[in-house]
């Protein structure tokens, strides 16, 4: 069970739309406690006053960026999608197939506030005119399956879902969807194939999944966090939600953050977007005794590692792409001084090199090939030039050169570990070149 | 290849293998959920690998029947997923998170711990067929690293010496 590192004193409705209800001893908000507390009075709201057009202005306004580690605006995401006259109603598509490693936000809001999802995928189904809902959960996150279909079961027999919603006119209804595995079935068109009951290899775009996704009909693909951002916005409005961020950031709302790693106190906490590095760090009490901060990653494995300096940045999708990393998850990893980032790259280069889908030859090669040359490194029997190979890779594998975006989040972590830390990788080299180096493929270049 | 023909492929080993009637109905409850029965494809390998604890071949060729799509399919499907066993596996699967916040809070110390209390190393069973260890994505438990799924239960943080312990659990 994942737990929020504040007390509920501290988490305010008008401060924290995505964890105020939760109870602080972490046992699940159901239907009857959910709508003591505004639950699904978006829905209402809705229904009453918006239109699917208005609806996406307002998100669109309140700079609600995707959270699942895109950072997309989730307006315009759903003002791109396909819908009128003469075009199916099509699907939205919860993206709970959380598995980007240091990730562990979802887990807490599909565990412990599931009514939260389900209202924000009707507001979406409302808005892209999709008749049916999925939430595609990873098979792992057996206790949340359990809760969100015990929620499901509640909202269908509240009239929340299925014929007519809430008296509306409207049919929608939700089905959880559980996988078996695959890191790649976060990848949003390699999650439709997932759910159609293929293998999860990523689809070709365009078409994109808003004009033609699961079953051929326009779909909607949404990470948890941003789904539950959306109720807030219905309800208070844009410019409720931008001020949320308190002037921290350009990007509106709250961030469920979160620090794993050697930390006194690992865990999480919603907070303003555009929070800094520090604070945060701060939350989590600091490095164990003992320890002292080398470097972190700011958002999840596909993410570049940042310096001690840079947590005085605020963690938002701009300042931290900027610095050349991306925000990601918003769930920091820190590396302490004593800990190895050759050995931390390589159990990273292997993570990716292992849940490759295979499909384009760049990934499926050059993964395990990177995963080669740092083992040799991190035993120090590195040759000369390895590290200009891993870099090459790096570039190879990089965005506009593979299938999907797996592989260029793999190169990200792997580039900026060499930028920072050469020396480290330096260390491991204690060969001259070898054939390895001999070898006729063509590296770095087009 | 969404029509293979099982007459002309490598036969399919069929004998014997009939889904049992609870399954069938729980597959078909899945099948509801959409509009082409190929997306339960998933969930039957799932169903029938909670009552057999894998997949046997005869069962993809049941399976396929049963959603009325090619043998072909399921098994490129059961091939590609990681939770889907094609072999016979322990009484309890243990699945380590190898990832990278778990690497951080010493997971590689508590793999070997697992390596030389089990006597055996990933994607092997112990030979009185009690557990199988295997390497697991990011948990989604990083607060808790380094952690571990046994059966449906998740763990963590947990230290090498605990290991003993935490296993009586699982006869």
């Amino acid at each position: 069970m994942s737990r929020i590192l504040q007390d509920r004193d501290e988490r305010r409705p008008e401060t924290h739309p995505l964890t105020f209800r939760l109870n602080d001893d972490g046992t699940p908000v159901m239907l009857d406690d959910y709508r003591e507390q505004q639950g699904y009075a978006s829905v209402e709201r809705a229904f009453r006053d918006l239109s699917s057009k208005t609806l996406i202005e307002e998100l669109k306004t309140a700079n609600l960026r995707g959270r699942g580690g895109g950072g997309f605006s989730a307006g315009l995401k759903w003002s791109l999608t396909m819908q009128g006259e003469g075009i199916p109603r099509g699907y939205i598509v919860c993206n709970a197939d959380e598995m980007e490693p240091g990730t562990f936000k979802d887990r807490l809001l599909l565990e412990q506030q599931p009514h939260l999802l389900i209202e924000g995928m009707i507001l979406a189904g409302f808005a892209n005119n999709a008749y049916q809902g999925y939430i595609f959960m990873r098979g792992e996150y057996v206790d949340a399956a359990r809760t969100v279909q015990r929620a499901l079961d509640e909202a269908r027999a509240a009239g929340w879902l299925g014929r007519d919603v809430a008296g509306s006119g409207w049919d929608f209804d939700i089905a959880l969807h559980t996988g078996a595995g695959r890191y790649i079935c976060g990848e949003e068109t390699a999650l439709i194939n997932s759910l159609e009951g293929k293998r999860a290899n990523p689809r070709a775009k365009p078409p994109f999944p808003g004009q033609s996704g699961a079953w051929g009909k326009p779909t909607v693909v949404n990470n948890v966090e941003t789904l539950c951002n959306v109720p807030s916005v219905v309800l208070h409005g844009a410019d409720w939600y931008q001020g949320l961020s308190q002037g921290k950031s350009g990007d509106g709302g709250t961030k469920l953050y979160g620090v794993s790693g050697k930390v006194k106190r690992p865990g999480l906490w919603e907070l303003p977007m555009g929070t800094t590095g520090n604070e945060l760090l701060e939350r989590a009490g600091g490095m164990r005794d003992g320890h002292t901060l080398k470097t972190w990653l700011p958002g999840g494995g596909s993410t570049g590692f940042l310096l001690p300096e840079h947590l005085e940045l605020a963690l938002d999708f701009d300042t931290i792409g900027k610095a050349g990393s991306r925000l990601g998850t918003g769930l920091i990893a820190v590396v302490a001084d004593d800990q190895s980032v050759v050995s931390l790259a390589r159990n990273l280069e292997e993570f990716f090199s292992r849940e490759s889908c295979g499909w384009c030859t760049p990934c499926r090669d050059g993964l395990p090939w990177s995963v080669k040359l740092l083992q040799a490194l991190e035993a120090g029997e590195g040759e000369r030039g390895d590290i200009d190979l891993l870099e090459s890779l790096a570039v190879d594998l990089g965005p506009g050169r593979t299938f999907c975006a797996h592989a260029p989040g793999a190169a990200m972590p792997l580039a900026s570990a060499i930028h920072y830390f050469r020396d480290e990788f330096e260390r491991g080299v204690t060969r001259g070149q070898g054939a390895a180096h001999a070898d006729p493929i063509p590296v770095g270049s087009v | 290849m969404t029509h293979a023909s099982t007459s002309t492929s490598a036969p399919i080993a069929t004998d014997g293998f009939v889904l049992h009637d609870e399954d069938r109905a729980a597959i078909a409850h899945e099948r509801d959920h959409y509009p082409h029965p190929q997306a339960a494809s998933i969930e039957a390998l799932k169903i029938v690998q909670k009552r057999h604890g894998w997949v046997p071949d005869a069962a993809i060729e049941a399976i396929a029947r049963e959603l009325g799509v090619s043998p072909a399919s399921v098994e490129g499907v059961a091939t590609f997923y990681s939770l889907i066993f094609r072999q016979p596996v322990g009484r309890h699967v243990i699945l380590l998170c190898d990832s990278s916040s778990c690497f951080l809070t010493d997971y590689e110390a508590l793999r070997d711990a697992f390596f030389e209390h089990l006597g055996i190393g990933f994607g092997q069973t112990t030979p009185d067929g009690r557990f199988t260890l295997l390497p697991v994505c990011c948990l989604g438990a990083c607060d808790r690293g380094p952690a571990l799924m046994i059966g449906d239960d998740t763990h963590g943080p947990v230290a090498p010496e605990e290991i003993p312990t935490l296993l009586e659990a699982y006869a």
